[in-house]
Order: structure tokens, then C-alpha cells, then sequence
């Protein structure tokens, strides 16, 4: 029987009664009294230098209130990346400025040098249009491995390289590991690109500052992931402005997929003018400027080596692999290729040897950063391809090549040669799942009813492991962290007895508004109704790290949990002296504390009010009020895992790919929504799927972005989709949260990619073409043609 | 965008050369070519009027020329600022040989686009360099050497080119009015 309520249930998003219909407050629907209106000038040039900004007609121009350049900005600080990441060597990363308007050079097309605010939008955009940049055009850097190769072409001269770290996981099993791939029976390498994703949030970035001279407080509206965050960047690295006169609110956000995680120079540019012009300044992106400066996500381009016995059994991996970080380190730009990609290189096999490669290259292209997955997706799309490629090789069958390596569960708790250690998991029963949901069986008699029709069917497989629930901030401190990665809620209990509960954690189209009462109401034995969720204004909400690395239940959920017992130990003193007996005989259960052998209760509702009139309260030992605060910190990342079977059909003749079937069977510890959860899978399948077979970014070898617009960056749709399966029902629970729970935000764009790209060889193959081992993607109908007719 | 072609013209290689360092022929010949100002020595100033797909502006540029060596080879080269629409550059590397008692004209070019005009237009961008090419040679060669007598006036590659500049066939070609004027 399906719950009504509390954990477990399938409870309709109660946030959705606003945003379906279209009562969503967003920033840009705010509208301060006396706003103003900020508008960019952005570099034509990949790389350039800038000889003169005339800005002399453009302040002249109707209704223009101020003009900035780089050089208002020159004395104040630089937006940081938030890990150091130290090379091989030893030596730490390179860390060029990010200023907030580009000073001296430009170095990606869209970079802001300049910016014009004015009373209306269209004003500021005109004036814009006449700002004089004389911006001499130099060679771009674009490609990563000629990037690497010459010195003599720099993003940044300052640093005397475009290679930002070269960095090893872990230096330690080097040697053993090259060791091994040279003495092994079997050696299976592949060559792959991941390609460069634009993020496209519906709603692009928007920002509005405000000040008041009256009390020097700053308020910023923004598009943001992580209020706190933002705010703590901003205070203490970029303007300078004290924690305590700064708020960061992230009011309702329509998406972010990682590039909302992220301080850019526009909300740090919108303070600073309303400081000069004490009005309010807002900015909303184009969707073209969303395209040319959100932070990208993947783009990675690696060499991967499988080492195995004759008999499949793996024996090393080993990749090398370049990570193009763009013009300048966003926020999370270092961790991502690293620690979000390296850590994870084991999979879900049992494979003794593990050594990870990654150079940090810098290029003339927008920041690269996370985007949904976070370098797992990478991890898992290297692995999984690799696996596939070394099945087909030796003439096992994928499946049981890949049951035959994998970790088993008595192993648990399993330490991987790249330092991770994962808790629980069992990877059997979710190709079990997977090959019952899939009806795998069926496949061959699919796929000759495929080839009577003159089709290729294919069948592809990938399983995923990733870490989620960012992070220990013991191990992530260790590992260059320069944030700790806790979370935090506050539990308000008011005097009628319903709850306003606070979070650190942002829900940006996650369900937060309608989980975390779930959690609280199943505590307290009462309604999901009586509880209210509070997130996203640094003023009200207490310092959580915000939303990210499907972190919110895992980290904010714990944190969530933490409080409401820290309210039940609180409400059970309350109780006692109402009662009259001592605390430790109080017993509360479905909203009644009662005393242990006696028949005196009290409800909830009672203690409640009783908490804020405490007319006889014994003040020494019993505080009134009922609120409480607590922050976690997990002690060890989650591993959600899972397996993907993807069915595809090519088309020879055309070598169009018809995504026919899709099946997820994952495993996310217990659940506390299955409906949330089976939405936030198929977005990630969309994202994945569309990553396999339709999305990418283009730059010419000048940095132009030939791929800006939804007419040249193909989006996918739902009709580009089969309906999907999605099976959670493969349950280990997180042994360390008090959830049981591991993260589902990002598990969908992890492990698909793999699955449509080994679908589609694995057709192509059947077709006769069995020299075909690996087209990169997207496998758009002109590759695939292209790879079949090679 | 790389792009080479010939052509052959029914004039001398030094009468070529002459024409291509005329402002005039060659603003005859530039597409959208509104005004075309200043000398081989010093460069060309123009002021171009082109749409790109969803994108039309007005481009301030100058050519210039290099490598000269007369009559056999010189470099054309080009960019033009498009203000908010973005850049457009080029080079043509061009070589007249004679050849049948006329001359032999190739010519390698190469042509970048940025800013809104490479986000927007990039789909479009490579036939419309090799249009904007094919268009201002073929209007070299007419006016050069006049327009063929049997074809019809505008029977050129006009196209659909609403900004296009005036019709460049003319009773005479540029030579015959040099030479007979």
C-alpha cells in the first residue's frame, strides 16, 4: 500500500502550484522601486588586448547613469576557485585573477570588459553599442593539445603556461600500474572526446543589486545554487563588502545543472553600481549571453588503457586525459576533472591498479565547470566505453564481463585504489533488475524483427558508481578543499504548533518544498501540511553550503533530521513538566508524548504552545521557546550506483539513431519520493541522452562559439525519447546517514551517455561492421553515416 | 573558411593588376560596397552593407595590399567591423598568369567571421563567404572586361541579395573605357 504521507510517499510537489501556474517569482520578476538597468560589453575576440575603452559617447547617450570598465575594478579582488589542486610535482595549481570586468586582455568571446547601467534596458543596450574598445585580436587558444604543446601563444602571460595543473591519482600507484598494463595478457585502449555542454537553465542568469545608504546593508537577488556560498565569495575574495551587510537572496530559480553553483563578475558589478548610483541595478542574460558565459560542463578529451587477464578479469586502468577549463578557474573548475573525476576511475569493478592523469588546460573558450554529474559523468563514460570495447575483444558478453569484475557485496566496506571508500552497494542485483525490467531476454527476437525491416538494432549497457553527498569536509580539506561542505536547518516550532523549517540547501526545481516536510512530519507523527520550507535568503536560513552533487538529502536532509530530534529532545522536557514526571519517562509517538506506564499524555500541539507561554517554567533548568539548529557534516561520500540498458535503431542507409527503449535501475538507498525520484532520474536521462546523441559545443579555431543559439545547439525534446523505465527498487542504504539515503539528482546524466554510445556500436557491429569500435559523441545521423562509411 | 577558384579574363595581366588597385573597380566589386575611399599605397577605406542570415549591418572595414608584385601576385586582405553584429575578415592571396593572350586569374582566399555574426549565422556563413567570392570576382571580370555581349544585363550572381550594390554591368568594360576614353 502506497503511504499517504510522510517518507515514503508519493507526495505531489506542493511547489508546483505556483510554478505550473506561473506564480514562479524568479529574480527578474522582482521589481525594486527606482531599479536601474545594467547591460555588457562583451569581446567579439577569443583572445585580445585591450588598448582603449572610449566610453565618452556612450555616457552621453539618453538615460545612462554610469559607464564601468575593468579599471573601476582593477584594486578590488578576484572571483577564486574554491580547491587547490597541487601538480604532480608538488607544486600548487596556477591561478591567474578573475577579475570582475576583464582589465588588460579579454580572453574569451563574451568576456565583459565593460558595462553600461541605465533607466531602462534598452537604454543601457544602445549605449553599449557605442562604447569605442579598441581590442587588438591575438592568436586564440583553442585547441588543448596545441594549448599545451606552445608556450608561446598564452591565455595568461602572467603565468608563463596555459597548463593549469598536471595532476596524478594517486602518484602512488604509478608505477605499479604501468607495470601491470605492461605485462598484461590484455591491453584494451580507447581514444574518446567528452564533448563540451552548454548548461541551459530555462532561466538564464539574473542579478539585482540593491544598497541602502541609510544603513550601508547590500542586498543581491540572484540565480543561485548556494546563497551562503555566493555571499562568502563575495565578501571575502571578490568586493570586500562585510558577511554581516551583505544578503544573497536566491529567490525561486528555474534550473541550474551546476552553472548557477558559481559567483560571476555580473552580480559582483550590479553591488558595486548600486553602491555608486544607490538604486537598484539588475541584469538578466540573453539567452545568447547565457550561452557565451555560463560555465560550460565536460569537455574532456582521454586516453583510457584496460588491463585484463585472457580470461577478463581486470588486472589496471590507466587514462590520461586533458580537461579544458576555459579562460578562467570558475568556482568548482579544479575539484571537478579531479576529485569528482579521478576518485572514481575504479568504478563499480574490482580492479587492483588505478592511475588517473588529468591536465588542467586553460583555452580561450568560457570557464568550464560542473554540470549535472560533475566529472562522473566523465569518469563513467571512459569506464564504460572501455569495459564495453575490451568485451568485444575478447568475445565475452558485456554483462557478463562486467558481473564477473564487479565488487561484491561481502566486500563492503570496499576501498578502491583511488581512495574512495564505498559503503555499501550491489551491483548483481541491479543488472538483475535491469535485465528483468528490460526484458533482455527478448533482445535477439527485437532485433531480428529490426533487421527484417532493413534496421540495426543495438543493445548497449553501462553501469555507473558516483560520490554524491558532498562532502566530508575532514577528507575534502584534505584533499584541497577551501570550503567545508557540511550543511544545516534550523527547526522553528511555532506556537500553533506548525513549523517553519530553515535549509541551507537551494531547491531549484529539486522538491525540497515538498520532501523535507515529508521527513519532518514522519518524525513528529504530524501532517506534511504543518510544515513550511524556508531556503535561499542568507537573512533567514542558516549557513548550509546549498544545493549541488545531489547533496540536499543526503547532507540538508541529515542536517534536516539532526534538528527535528534535537526539537523531539527539547518538546519531551516540555512535555515532563507538563506532565509532571521525569524527561527520561517521556515517550513521544504519532504526535502524543506520553508518560512510560501511565495513561498521561499530552499532544503535540499542547507542547508547542506551552514552549512560548512558559508562565511556570522552571527558568534553570528548562528554556522556553522550541527551535533548534543543526549542522552535519557526512562522514563519508554516498555511492548511488546503477544499471542502464539502452536499445537503439540505426538506420544504415542514413545512419539516423532512433532511441527506442531506455531502462534505469538504480540504486539510491532508501527513498524518501518515488515520484520525485523518478522525475529527477528522467531529466538526467534527458541530459545524458542528449549529451549521446545531440548536444554540442562548437568553437572555430579562432574562438568564435559557432554553437550559440537553439538554432545551432540542439536540445533534446521529448519526442527525441522513448518512455523510460525507471526501477529504484534495488535498495543498499547509506550506512552513515540517518536517511539510509544517497542522492538520485545526477545519476541519470552519469550513467546514460554510455549506454546510447555502446547501443549504437554494438548495432553497427551487428551489421557487419565489427572494425567499428567508437564514434565520439554526439552520434548525430552525419557521424554515424561518416563511421559506417569509413 | 578556405576557398580557391580561377578564372580566366580577356585582358592583359597588367591591365588586371591596374584594376585591382582602383578603389573604384573595386568597390564596384565588393557586394553591399557603399563607398570605397584611398590608394594602394595607403589602403582602401569602405563602408559595406551586408545581411548574414538573421544579421544585417553596416560594416566600417579596410583592405589593404600586400605582397605586391607587379603584374604576377598581391595579397588582398580585408576586415570589416559590423559594430554590434560582429567582425568579418578575409585574405585573398591572388595570381595572374598570362595565358591565350589573357590572363589567368586564381585566387586562394580565406575568411573568418565573429561576435554575433559567427553565434547566429555560422550554419550559413560558409556558403556565404563563397557566395560574396564567387560574386566579386565574377563582377572583376565584368568589369574588367565589360559584360558578355549575347547575355542579358543582370544575369550575374545577383542572386536574392537585397543589399546588394548597383547592377555592375556597364555597356564597356573598365579597360575598353580606359583605353578608348
Amino acid at each position: 500500500m502506497p503511504k499517504d504521507g510522510g517518507i515514503g510517499a508519493r507526495s505531489k510537489r506542493r511547489e508546483d502550484v505556483r510554478f505550473l501556474t506561473g506564480r514562479g517569482k524568479y529574480t527578474d520578476d522582482i521589481q525594486l522601486p527606482g531599479q536601474t538597468y545594467a547591460c555588457f560589453a562583451r569581446s567579439q575576440v577569443a583572445n585580445g588586448r585591450i588598448a582603449g575603452i572610449d566610453t565618452t559617447a556612450a555616457e552621453k547617450m539618453p538615460g545612462v547613469l554610469a559607464v564601468f570598465t575593468g579599471e573601476d575594478f582593477k584594486d578590488v579582488g578576484g572571483n577564486p576557485a574554491g580547491w587547490l589542486i597541487n601538480s604532480r610535482d608538488g607544486t600548487p595549481m596556477k591561478e591567474p585573477k578573475r577579475p570582475v570586468l576583464a582589465h588588460g586582455k579579454v580572453r574569451h568571446v563574451g568576456d565583459a570588459y565593460a558595462a553600461v547601467v541605465a533607466e531602462t534596458y534598452e537604454q543601457a543596450r544602445d549605449a553599449v553599442d557605442a562604447i569605442e574598445a579598441e581590442i587588438e585580436e591575438l592568436p586564440a587558444v583553442i585547441d588543448m593539445a596545441s594549448a599545451l604543446a606552445n608556450s608561446d601563444n598564452l591565455v595568461h602571460d602572467e603565468i608563463g603556461t596555459n597548463q593549469c595543473f598536471d595532476w596524478g591519482w594517486i602518484e602512488d600507484n604509478r608505477e605499479a600500474t604501468d607495470a601491470a598494463i605492461k605485462s598484461a595478457p590484455h591491453v584494451t585502449t580507447l581514444h574518446l572526446v567528452n564533448n563540451r555542454l552548454v548548461p541551459n537553465a530555462m532561466e538564464p542568469r539574473s542579478s539585482t543589486g540593491s544598497y541602502d545608504p541609510g544603513t550601508g546593508e547590500y542586498e543581491l537577488r540572484t540565480t543561485s545554487q548556494n546563497p551562503h556560498l555566493t555571499r562568502l565569495l563575495i565578501s571575502a575574495f571578490v568586493l570586500g563588502i562585510p558577511e554581516n551587510k551583505l544578503t544573497v537572496i536566491a529567490p525561486d530559480v528555474g534550473g541550474g545543472f551546476g552553472s548557477k553553483i558559481y559567483h560571476y563578475g555580473e552580480e559582483a558589478l550590479v553591488l558595486a553600481a548600486a553602491k555608486r548610483l544607490g538604486r537598484p541595478v539588475r541584469w538578466t542574460a540573453t539567452r545568447t549571453e547565457a550561452f557565451l558565459t555560463d560555465a560550460h560542463g565536460r569537455d574532456h578529451v582521454t586516453k583510457i588503457e584496460l588491463a585484463t587477464e585472457k580470461d577478463g578479469k581486470f588486472i589496471a586502468i590507466r587514462t590520461e586525459t586533458m580537461a579544458n577549463v576555459g579562460a578562467y578557474l570558475s568556482n568548482f573548475s579544479t575539484a571537478t576533472p579531479t576529485f569528482l573525476h579521478g576518485t572514481l576511475m575504479a568504478g563499480v569493478y574490482s580492479v587492483p591498479n588505478v592511475y588517473v592523469n588529468v591536465k588542467a588546460v586553460f583555452t580561450n573558450t568560457a570557464p568550464v565547470d560542473a554540470y549535472r554529474g560533475a566529472g562522473r559523468p566523465e569518469a563513467t563514460y571512459s569506464i564504460e566505453r572501455v569495459v564495453d570495447k575490451c568485451a568485444r575483444e575478447l568475445g565475452i558478453d558485456p554483462i557478463e564481463l562486467r558481473r564477473k569484475n564487479f565488487i561484491k557485496p561481502d566486500m563492503y566496506p570496499y576501498t578502491t585504489p583511488v581512495a574512495l571508500q564505498y559503503d555499501s552497494g550491489n551491483y548483481d542485483a541491479l543488472v538483475d533488475k535491469m535485465e528483468e525490467r528490460g526484458d533482455l531476454a527478448g533482445f535477439e527476437a527485437r532485433a531480428a524483427e529490426s533487421k527484417s525491416r532493413g534496421k540495426l538494432r543495438g543493445l548497449g549497457i553501462s553501469t555507473y558508481i558516483e560520490a554524491c553527498g558532498i562532502a566530508p569536509s575532514n577528507l575534502v580539506g584534505q584533499l584541497g578543499s577551501r570550503v567545508g561542505l557540511y550543511d544545516a536547518a534550523t527547526v522553528r516550532v511555532n506556537a500553533t504548533g506548525n513549523l517553519s523549517v530553515m535549509v541551507g540547501a537551494h531547491s531549484h526545481g529539486q522538491g525540497h518544498e515538498t520532501v523535507f516536510p515529508q521527513i519532518v512530519a514522519d518524525m513528529l507523527g504530524i501532517d506534511e501540511s504543518m510544515i513550511e520550507i524556508v531556503h535561499g535568503d542568507t537573512s533567514k536560513i542558516p549557513f548550509g553550503m546549498g544545493t549541488y552533487g545531489s547533496r540536499s538529502l543526503a547532507v540538508c536532509g541529515s542536517a534536516v533530521v539532526k534538528a527535528t530530534e534535537k526539537v523531539i529532545t527539547k518538546a519531551k522536557l516540555i512535555a515532563a513538566h507538563m506532565l509532571e514526571a521525569p524527561g527520561e519517562e517521556v515517550e513521544f509517538e504519532d504526535g502524543i508524548f506520553s508518560i512510560k506506564g501511565t495513561n498521561k499524555t499530552v499532544p503535540w500541539g499542547d507542547v508547542a504552545l506551552k514552549a512560548y507561554i512558559p508562565h511556570d517554567f522552571p527558568l534553570e533548568n528548562l528554556e522556553p521557546g522550541l527551535e533548534e539548529t543543526a549542522f552535519y557534516d557526512p562522514a563519508n561520500f554516498t555511492y548511488p550506483s546503477g544499471a542502464y540498458a539502452c536499445e537503439v535503431e540505426v538506420d544504415p542507409d542514413t545512419g539516423e539513431v532512433d532511441v527506442l527503449s531506455f531502462v534505469a535501475a538504480d540504486d539510491f538507498g532508501n527513498v524518501m519520493n518515488p515520484m520525485i525520484v523518478e522525475g529527477q532520474v528522467q531529466g538526467g536521462l534527458a541530459q545524458g541522452i542528449g549529451q549521446a546523441m545531440l548536444e554540442n559545443t562548437t568553437y572555430d579555431e579562432n574562438g568564435q562559439l559557432l554553437s550559440a543559439s537553439y538554432m545551432d545547439y540542439t536540445m533534446p525534446r521529448a519526442d527525441d525519447f522513448p518512455m523510460f523505465t525507471v526501477d529504484h527498487s534495488s535498495v543498499t542504504p547509506c550506512t552513515h546517514n540517518p536517511l539510509g539515503v544517497k542522492g538520485c539528482g545526477e545519476a541519470g546524466a552519469i550513467g546514460s551517455p554510455a549506454a546510447v554510445v555502446n547501443a549504437v556500436i554494438d548495432a553497427i557491429q551487428r551489421g557487419g561492421k565489427s572494425d567499428l569500435t567508437h564514434i565520439d559523441m554526439p552520434l548525430t545521423p552525419a557521424r554515424v553515416w561518416a563511421a559506417m562509411n569509413a | 573558411m578556405k576557398m580557391t577558384d580561377q578564372r580566366a579574363i580577356n585582358a592583359s595581366p597588367a591591365q588586371v593588376w591596374d584594376a585591382l588597385m582602383d578603389a573604384e573597380v573595386l568597390c564596384q566589386c565588393v557586394p553591399g560596397c557603399q563607398e570605397m575611399t584611398g590608394s594602394p599605397q595607403e589602403g582602401f577605406e569602405a563602408t559595406v552593407v551586408q545581411k548574414v542570415g538573421p544579421v544585417k549591418a553596416t560594416f566600417k572595414g579596410a583592405v589593404t595590399l600586400s605582397e605586391m608584385d607587379p603584374p604576377h601576385s598581391l595579397k588582398l586582405s580585408g576586415q570589416g567591423k559590423g559594430g554590434p553584429a560582429g567582425f568579418a575578415k578575409g585574405s585573398a592571396q591572388v595570381t595572374l598568369t598570362p595565358e591565350d593572350g589573357g590572363t589567368l586569374l586564381a585566387y586562394e582566399v580565406e575568411a573568418n567571421v565573429g561576435g554575433k555574426l559567427a553565434q547566429l549565422g555560422s550554419r550559413i556563413i560558409d556558403g556565404f563567404a563563397k557566395k560574396m567570392t564567387d560574386q566579386f570576382f565574377a563582377r572583376f571580370q565584368e568589369v574588367v572586361e565589360g559584360p558578355p555581349q549575347e547575355a542579358p544585363e543582370n544575369s550575374g550572381d545577383e542572386g536574392g541579395d537585397d543589399s546588394a550594390a548597383e547592377p555592375p554591368a556597364k555597356k564597356k568594360g573598365w579597360f575598353s573605357r580606359l583605353s578608348s576614353g
